[in-house]
This record gives structure tokens, C-alpha cells and sequence, in this order.
């Protein structure tokens, strides 16, 4: 009995002991415990220098990023994207994952200004609460560059820009493509949405961009609209439930990829092939988004960029010489057709 | 004294009547490429990791502990299937889907062991012990995932979510087997006696020479091997495993069902089939609140408000206050009489 008992812990010992050792695997660089003189330090800050030499010379520009976590294939897209063209910018980069906490990531920009970084850049988690942090950075001297999300502070003198997507244009985007599929409709076309997570930017932003397109066609008409949690499964089930509830539903928006995808599912399941019996429009442009708009079961994805490294670090070099920048870049970001998204398709990186 | 499964199967009879004066093609059942198709069916279909997780957690419950890691479990075993399939060379290898399954599995009894092994072989607090493995298991689910949707093209695989077996889903039939399974256990061997004795008092049970730790460990391992069917389920479904999103919130769901069923959280008593009707019922209400076109903003409320309800009709003291004022409304003079007599 005693015997067994020992071998059980011993078990359950080595159980645990893999998973640590995959924890440790998966974070690859240096990892160096933030230099912060407050005393608990818990945002983990992997440096990652651009530069092979440790020797910094003093013109290389140092830039803080706080990144949001690794929640999602477009996140890691993001990250990479950034990563990568620091390094081909040759500015050096302190990169932090935040893990979703606001309080990782303010943590983090203090040990940003107190490393005396050139430029901190960040994605905040949540709009609000950041003035109290980006004041310390402004009386540092320390310019702040915003990327994909924004911060509702009513003070914008606290940062220098804000680089991201306009989700109320890609709404715009995907209903201007809509209007354009439908302008001779002679009969009501109806629509059925998949929101995204309710009270989301992008999903509120998305919803009304479209809504705001398509009202110049009366004919063009939303019928139904839920929740999708930005999920495959949900998308699946919501979608589901839409084909039994509607007998003829024309065209699916759906506020990203992955909800698409779970809807085609449900869409196959009834027996109707989609992107020919039912249009589907959706945001994003993932790799599996893309796949499936190469199989013509997309009809038009409206993208959504990750892959702003480049832009942010034009803006960082232009923010240390001093030039003037606008307050909001817009990433550069396409639209794809079924036949774009075949020729695209080998090009994508994420 | 009315059957315990009475008032669970009026919630449930009171939302299908709904339905059917809403829409009456709520019940039309077709029959689509060889297998049924119809909303019914897909009540089914999407209920079913529910029915599981709730089955699992009704034994659990039972001996007055709980269990909130079942949503990560969920995560895990989808993750950990979908990643061993993508990884090999022919996804749809009948061999290489019976490992991705039989990985997956050992994977969630060794997660329900170590749930186990901490309520019955620490002695942590059940709420406490299976909280560590619900915030490590969706790390653990990234980690195995890299943070990435995975997806699988293998149609072997999608059959265990998304197949149909004489007409039907063939997930149903595995809510089937493991609710037979569960039955027969604990009611035609004394297993669940033994539960019951654990939950009601587990030191008058050890004393009275039942394995209580044995027992615990047991619900647990049960437990997690319900859910990890359930990931099996629900990552085949979409044919993709999520670790971020899948199976969020199931714990919820699933105490909800096993409490509408008519199992009290104090341990002690346990109702499978009211557990079942409790999952069929929170399934037929998300549907209902989809097919109806709720706005998305207030389902929730809705949903909480018809738990609510739910709730209060099954609590015996609330019918009885009910009662009581009904018969005793607007009758001063009687009430009057009553006092002098």
C-alpha cells in the first residue's frame, strides 16, 4: 500500500516536472527579471538585442515595446512583424509580454523610463487608465507610440501617434463590396451577422461601419444578428441556428475569420454550398481564412494587419529625429476576392 | 412528494412549448444526406459535451465537492488531439486518430488523478485544489497549442463530433454510453452508495470502513475523463482546437446543470437523468435565445432571468410561501375569525 502510494507521487512528481520543462522550452530567449526598483517584479522582459554585439553604439536607437499577451495567431503575427523589422531597422528592442494585465504592462513601461529607452510602444489591454504612466513617460521625455488599440485618454499630447486598424473602415470595406455585389437586386437581400465579443471595438466598430454602407440600399437588409464570441464553435452553433430559423439567407457577415469558418461548417451541414448559395463576407485574412476564400467558400475578406513592424518603426525613427508625425496611421491593409486570395495565398505570413 | 425529475422536465416541456408557438418549425425534423437534420438534432449535438461534463460533475457534487477545471481539461485534451493528428503524416489514418484519441484521454484521467490527488491526498479544499489546474490548464492548452488555432483536415477525426451513426449525431451516442455507464455503476453496484455516504458525512463513512480517499479520487478521475470526452467533442465539431476559447465558462454551465437537475451542492444525493434534462435544458434555452433573435447585448440577462426562474420554482420553500400566500390573499375577515377562534 505504502509502495504504491510512493510510486503515485513519484508519478505525479515527473507528470508535473514536463510541464515545467515545456514552460521553459516555449520561452526560448533570455529571460531577464525587470529591473524595477519598486521591488516586486513580475512582467517578464525578454530582451531581444538587434544588434550582435553587446556594445551599444550611441546612436542606435533603443524603442520599449509592451506587447498585449499571445492570445491569438494575429497577436503572434504582430509580435513577429515587430520583432523582426527592429531587427531590420537596426533599432534594439526591449520586448515585454504583458499577458493580458493592465498592471504587467504599466509595470513594464516604468522599467522602460527607467532603463531610459528612447521610445516606448505599446497595445494597451484595456482604453482606460493609462494616464497616470504615460504622464511619468512625458516628464521623462520619453515619446509614446500607441499601436493597434487606443487609449481613451482626453489628453493627446501624452502620445505621439496611434498605429493601427480602423475597424469602423473595414465595416465600411466589407458592406461597400456588398453594395457593389447587389446594386440591380431587384428582390430583398438578406443578411445575417456573427458579431464579435459583445462590447468589443472591433465588433461594435465593425457593426457600424457596415450597417452604416449598406443603408444606402434598402433592399439590403440585416435580418439577423448574434454573437459569434469571435470563436469557430460559436460561429458554428449561432450559424446553425440562423439556417433553421431562416429559410433564405443570401449573405453571412461575419467580424472575423474564425466565425466564418465555423459557419461554413454549419452552412456544408445544410446541405448548401457556401460562397454560392450563401455570399460570405468576413474581416481578418488568416491563413485558414485564406484557404478557404482560395476554395471560393469566402467570397471577400477584408484584412486586418498585424504586420505593422515596418510602419512602427518608420514612425519611431522619424519621432527620434524630431519630425512631425500625423496623430493616427492607418496600417496599410488590403482586400481580397476568391481570386485574390488564390494568388495571395502562397505569400501569407500568418 | 412528486417525482424528483418533475420539475426539471417542466422547465424543459414549458421552453419546447415556447418554441413551438414562437415557430413551429422548431420541431421539424428532415432528413438531410442520409441523417437527420433538424434544431431538436442539434439541441443534441451541441448539448452533448454539456450532458458529459455535467454527468462527471454530478459525482463530483455528490460528494459535496466540486470541480472548476473541467473547461480547461476540455482545452487541453482538444489541443493535445488536434495537435498529435496535425503532426502526422496521413491526418486521416484510422491509427494515428486512435492515438490522438487514446493520448487525449490518458492525458485527461492523469489531469482528473492529479484533481484527486489534491482534495483526497492533500486535503485541499475542492474549490481550491481544481481552481489551480482551471487558471494552469488554458496555460496549458496555449503551451500545447503555441497559442495558435490549430486545425485538421481528418475526417476520422471529425466523425466523433460532427458524425452521424444510424441517423443520428454520433456524440449522442456517447452521452449514451457514458451516462449507461455511470448508471449502472452507481446504482446496481454500491459505488454509489458509497459516493452518497462520502458526501454526506466522510468521516462516519470512513469510520464506517468505505475508502472515502479512494472514492474521491475515483469521482475526480471520472470527472476529468468526462470532460476530456467532451474536448474530443467539441475540437472534432469544428475540426480545430482553440486553447484560448474552447470550453470557456463550461464549469458554469455544467454546475448550473447539475443544480437545475435537482443535485444539491451540500453532497450527499445525486440525479443523473435530472443532470441530463438540466443540460438539455440550458442547451434548449441558447437556442431558443438564437432562433428568437435576442439581441446580443441583453441574452445573458435573459439567460440568468430563466435560470432565475428556474431556480425559484424548484425550491421547495418558495412554492410553499407561494401557496400559502394564494390561499391566505384578500380574505380579512376570514383572517380575522381565524385569530379569535
Amino acid at each position: 500500500m505504502k509502495a504504491t502510494k510512493k510510486k503515485g507521487l513519484a508519478m505525479l512528481a515527473s507528470v508535473m516536472l514536463l510541464f515545467s520543462a515545456a514552460c521553459g522550452g516555449n520561452n526560448g530567449g533570455t529571460n531577464t527579471p525587470a529591473n524595477n526598483n519598486g521591488g516586486a517584479s513580475t512582467a517578464p522582459t525578454t530582451e531581444t538585442s538587434a544588434s550582435p554585439a553587446p556594445e551599444q553604439t550611441d546612436k542606435q536607437i533603443t524603442l520599449g515595446f509592451s506587447q498585449v499577451g499571445a492570445e491569438s495567431g494575429w497577436r503572434t503575427a504582430n509580435t513577429q512583424s515587430i520583432q523582426d523589422s527592429a531587427k531590420e531597422a537596426g533599432i534594439e528592442l526591449k520586448f515585454s509580454d504583458a499577458q493580458q494585465k493592465q498592471e504587467n504592462q504599466i509595470k513594464a513601461i516604468r522599467t522602460f523610463i527607467q532603463q531610459k529607452v528612447d521610445v516606448i510602444a505599446f497595445s494597451p489591454v484595456v482604453e482606460s487608465g493609462w494616464d497616470t504612466v504615460l504622464k511619468e513617460a512625458k516628464d521623462a521625455g520619453i515619446p509614446v507610440i500607441l499601436t493597434d488599440r487606443a487609449v481613451d485618454s482626453s489628453d493627446t499630447s501624452l502620445y505621439e501617434t496611434f498605429i493601427g486598424s480602423d475597424f469602423v473602415e473595414e465595416g465600411r470595406r466589407a458592406g461597400t463590396w456588398l453594395v457593389e455585389q447587389y446594386k440591380d437586386a431587384s428582390e430583398d437581400i438578406n443578411i445575417v451577422e456573427l458579431q464579435g465579443t459583445t462590447g468589443s471595438a472591433p465588433a461594435n466598430d465593425r457593426m457600424a461601419g457596415f450597417a452604416e454602407v449598406i443603408a444606402s440600399n434598402p433592399k439590403l437588409k440585416i435580418i439577423a444578428s448574434q454573437t459569434g464570441d469571435f470563436t469557430r464553435a460559436k460561429g458554428k452553433e449561432v450559424m446553425q441556428a440562423f439556417l433553421k430559423a431562416h429559410e433564405d439567407i443570401d449573405v453571412l457577415y461575419a467580424h472575423n475569420d474564425d466565425m466564418a469558418l465555423g459557419a461554413i461548417q454549419a452552412i456544408e451541414a445544410a446541405g448548401l454550398k457556401p460562397g454560392v448559395d450563401i455570399k460570405i463576407i468576413s474581416v481578418d485574412g488568416v491563413k485558414d481564412g485564406f484557404i478557404a476564400a482560395s476554395e471560393g467558400k469566402i467570397n471577400f475578406i477584408v484584412e486586418c494587419n498585424p504586420l505593422l513592424g515596418p510602419q512602427l518603426m518608420q514612425a519611431v525613427k522619424d519621432v527620434v529625429e524630431g519630425k512631425e508625425i500625423p496623430k493616427r496611421i492607418v496600417t496599410e491593409e488590403g482586400v481580397f476576392t476568391s481570386e485574390d486570395a488564390k494568388r495571395e495565398l502562397p505569400n501569407r505570413k500568418y | 412528494m412528486k417525482h424528483h425529475l418533475f420539475w426539471p422536465l417542466t422547465v424543459l416541456a414549458l421552453l419546447l412549448l415556447f418554441n413551438l408557438l414562437y415557430d413551429p418549425s422548431f420541431f421539424s425534423i428532415k432528413i438531410r444526406d442520409g441523417h437527420l437534420y433538424g434544431t431538436l438534432i442539434d439541441i443534441l449535438n451541441f448539448g452533448a459535451p454539456l450532458m458529459l461534463v455535467a454527468i462527471g460533475m454530478t459525482l463530483v457534487i455528490a460528494t459535496k465537492g466540486i470541480d472548476l477545471s473541467v473547461g480547461s481539461i476540455v482545452a487541453i485534451t482538444g489541443a493535445m488531439a488536434c495537435l498529435t493528428i496535425s503532426k502526422g503524416a496521413d491526418q486521416n489514418a484510422l491509427g494515428l486518430v486512435l492515438t490522438a484519441v487514446g493520448l487525449s484521454l490518458a492525458l485527461s484521467l492523469a489531469l482528473g488523478l492529479w484533481n484527486g490527488f489534491l482534495v483526497a491526498g492533500v486535503g485541499i479544499q475542492p474549490i481550491i485544489a481544481t481552481l489551480i489546474l482551471m487558471v494552469a490548464g488554458r496555460g496549458i492548452a496555449q503551451l500545447i497549442t503555441s497559442g495558435q488555432i490549430i486545425t485538421v483536415t481528418s475526417d476520422r477525426y471529425e466523425y466523433i463530433g460532427a458524425g452521424a451513426l444510424f441517423t443520428l449525431p454520433f456524440s449522442i451516442f456517447i452521452v449514451a454510453a457514458v451516462f449507461a455507464a455511470a448508471s449502472l455503476l452507481t446504482r446496481k453496484t454500491a459505488i454509489g452508495m458509497f459516493i452518497e455516504a462520502v458526501g454526506n458525512k466522510p468521516v462516519a463513512s470512513r469510520l464506517a470502513g468505505i475508502r472515502s480517499r479512494s472514492v474521491v479520487i475515483a469521482v475526480y478521475l471520472f470527472c476529468g475523463l468526462c470532460a476530456g470526452i467532451a474536448g474530443l467533442i467539441l475540437s472534432s465539431n469544428v475540426s480545430s482546437a482553440d486553447g484560448n476559447n474552447a470550453g470557456l465558462w463550461y464549469e458554469l454551465d455544467a454546475i448550473l446543470a447539475v443544480v437545475i437537475g435537482g443535485t444539491s451542492l451540500n453532497g450527499g444525493r445525486f440525479y443523473l437523468a435530472g443532470t441530463v434534462i438540466g443540460a438539455l435544458i440550458i442547451q434548449t434555452l441558447t437556442t431558443t435565445i438564437y432562433m428568437t433573435g435576442v439581441p446580443p447585448e441583453i441574452t445573458l440577462v435573459v439567460k440568468a432571468f430563466v435560470v432565475l426562474v428556474v431556480c425559484l420554482i424548484q425550491s421547495e420553500s418558495f412554492r410553499k410561501t407561494l401557496t400559502h400566500r394564494w390561499k391566505t390573499r384578500r380574505y380579512p375577515a376570514e383572517k380575522e375569525l381565524t385569530r379569535h377562534a
